[in-house]
């Protein structure tokens, strides 16, 4: 499907499902699974559980919005233990380039082998908002370092890493509905130029907008050089469709899927809450089925990712109502291959 | 310039503790001009600890002085009388007219009325902007003289992340997105291709992270320190 340069010795970069995946031309579905405010590893082998067999890899997220959680690293162990391949979420918020480096070689130590390189929420949305921030790297050069650490094996600084150099399939994310819109594929670029091997984007819910995007991105050869999952998310109720139209930075939710969301409760008493909330989660769920349908048609998109957070069963009827269900089999990763050394 | 702005009343009474006398020392240079620590600001606040003091049943002697630079030690220098007079000196200098005062009367207690809050301007009356974040590192001459580093939440060098929109940083409203600023005046310049190249990792070691800092021009220093 895509035109991907030459894997390293061994036949792929990283060796992931994921990569494994992708490179045969599938479709893939990513997940996504939040870990708790907590140290109960119960909670991430129940999540795993929901999305095993219904995604390819699953985004393990990284303190997202800035709120202190279990490690994803450590989150990513336990759903590795159960199946799932896991996409390590790495932020350049809480770590400069030392520590960085150094759970990136203890994470691949430890079997994981998919990362994607984020810059981070401001800490100002989250629990801790008297932190002090880091962002030693911005998101790009966090890429230019992983990949760095693959394929040059070298240290950031230049050092020559001694013995296995952690092999990530690297990720990156993109925004198509950040501003400047006509800013956001070349900014994209970048991160292909720095290294990326998948992008995942930010939810959409504007197909038309994303087809615009991704035009450009074709027009920039992006489309070959790096494969590109569209992110859907399930929406849970008018509330929470409202909310992400209104309030959240970097979102575009046209009114339409509003109105979808309301008109789904009519009908049903007010008081039967249980019989409206399912309601709206039968149309959340059709609505994402449409759109993953829809990203298919999209030329260029290589996958859906699908962030169902504290939502996870809701992937399943997804990937299958989208008629992607089973997932195709590939061998997963091997735990710390040697790759070859000169 | 250095902004600052004054301390809650309430703070700087805590500081002076039981202290009878006070010597309030404005400066003339930088806090003069963003109205937190000039001559007027320095009478103002010396008057309102005198009422304070007086309310509170401990009456203190508070008197205030201004010097043209408090971060040379020659204007302060003639300071030495009024100080030796005081049992506490309150600088509404910027840290730095807090720390000069601090060596060049190091038996004195001095004690900051001001919190010194960034290096910017006033971009409109009344409203002042961080502008610079003394990285040690100028790269102005890429971004469209517009500072990521002071200017963008996340100090990105290959910005703008995905939380802007409509110009606006993810912080806030009152926050312009550095990056949209720093994309529409290249644009505007035809000078994109500037941010297209990928701006690798940031050598931080000129910025704080690298330590104090310290400048030391050859040319400039007097023949007799050279010498030694």
């Amino acid at each position: 499907m895509t035109d991907l340069p030459a894997a390293s010795t061994n036949g792929f970069k990283s060796g992931s499902r994921l990569e494994k995946v992708l490179r045969a031309g599938h479709f893939a579905v990513t997940g996504e699974l939040g870990p708790p405010q907590n140290a109960d590893p119960e909670i991430i082998r129940k999540k795993a559980r929901l999305l095993l067999g219904a995604c390819d890899a699953a985004n393990i997220t990284d303190n997202q919005t800035a709120i202190v959680r279990m490690s994803s690293i450590g989150a990513g162990i336990l759903a590795l233990q159960e199946g799932l391949e896991p996409v390590i979420q790495m932020t350049c918020r809480d770590r400069n380039r030392l520590a960085m480096q150094s759970d990136i070689l203890g994470a691949y130590a430890l079997g994981l082998r998919n990362l994607l390189c984020l810059t981070g929420d401001h800490q100002s949305f989250g629990n801790h908002p008297t932190a002090k921030n880091v962002h030693d790297l911005d998101s790009v050069q966090l890429i230019q370092m992983v990949a760095g650490l693959r394929d040059k094996h070298a240290f950031q600084c230049g050092d020559a890493i001694k013995g296995i150099e952690p092999r990530f399939f690297i990720g990156a994310a993109a925004n198509p509905f950040g501003d400047p819109f006509e800013w956001r594929p070349i900014r994209l670029g970048k991160k292909v130029k720095a290294g990326a091997d998948f992008v995942q984007t930010q939810l959409i819910y504007n197909v038309e907008r994303f087809a615009q995007f991704m035009e450009r991105v074709r027009k920039l050869g992006l489309h070959k050089q790096v494969y590109i999952l569209a992110g859907v998310g399930p929406l849970k109720s008018p509330g929470m469709a409202k909310y992400m139209r209104d309030e959240v930075p970097g979102l575009d939710v046209p009114n339409h899927f509003v109105d979808r969301m309301t008109a789904a409760g009519e009908g049903i008493d007010k008081e039967d809450k249980k019989a409206r909330n399912e309601a709206f989660r039968r149309e959340g769920i059709k609505i994402a089925i449409e759109l993953v349908q829809q990203m298919r048609q999209i030329e260029g998109v290589a996958g859906v990712h699908i962030m169902a957070i504290e939502w996870e069963e809701a992937v399943r009827p997804i990937v299958e109502g989208a008629g992607l269900f089973p997932r195709p089999e590939v061998t997963a990763a091997r735990m710390a291959e040697p790759a070859a050394q000169g | 310039m250095i902004v600052a702005e004054q301390k809650p009343l309430d703070e700087i009474k805590g500081l002076l503790g039981e202290a009878q006398t006070v010597l309030v020392v404005g400066c003339g240079t930088c806090v003069t001009v963003c109205f937190a620590g000039g001559d007027k600001e320095a009478g103002i606040l010396a008057s309102s600890l005198r009422m304070a003091s007086r309310i509170d049943g401990t009456p203190k002697d508070v008197t205030h002085i201004t010097v043209q630079r408090q971060c040379e030690v020659e204007y302060i220098d003639p300071l030495a009388d009024s100080i030796r007079q005081a049992d506490v000196v309150l600088s509404i200098g910027c840290g730095i007219g807090v720390q000069a005062l601090a060596e060049r009367y190091p038996d004195k207690v001095v004690l900051p009325g001001l919190n010194t809050s960034f290096l910017g301007l006033p971009s409109e009356q009344g409203v002042w902007e961080e502008r610079c974040a003394a990285c040690g590192s100028c790269i102005l001459g890429v971004t469209g003289g517009i500072c990521p580093i002071a200017r963008c939440a996340k100090q990105l060098l290959n910005g703008p992340c995905g939380g802007s929109q409509g110009g606006v940083c993810e912080i806030g409203h009152e926050t312009p997105c550095a990056w949209q600023l720093i994309y529409d005046r290249l644009n505007a310049q035809g000078r994109l291709h500037l941010i297209e190249e990928l701006q690798p990792a940031k050598d931080w070691s000129t910025s704080r992270d690298g330590g104090p800092r310290r400048i030391t021009r050859e040319d400039l220093r007097l023949a007799a320190e050279a010498a030694e």
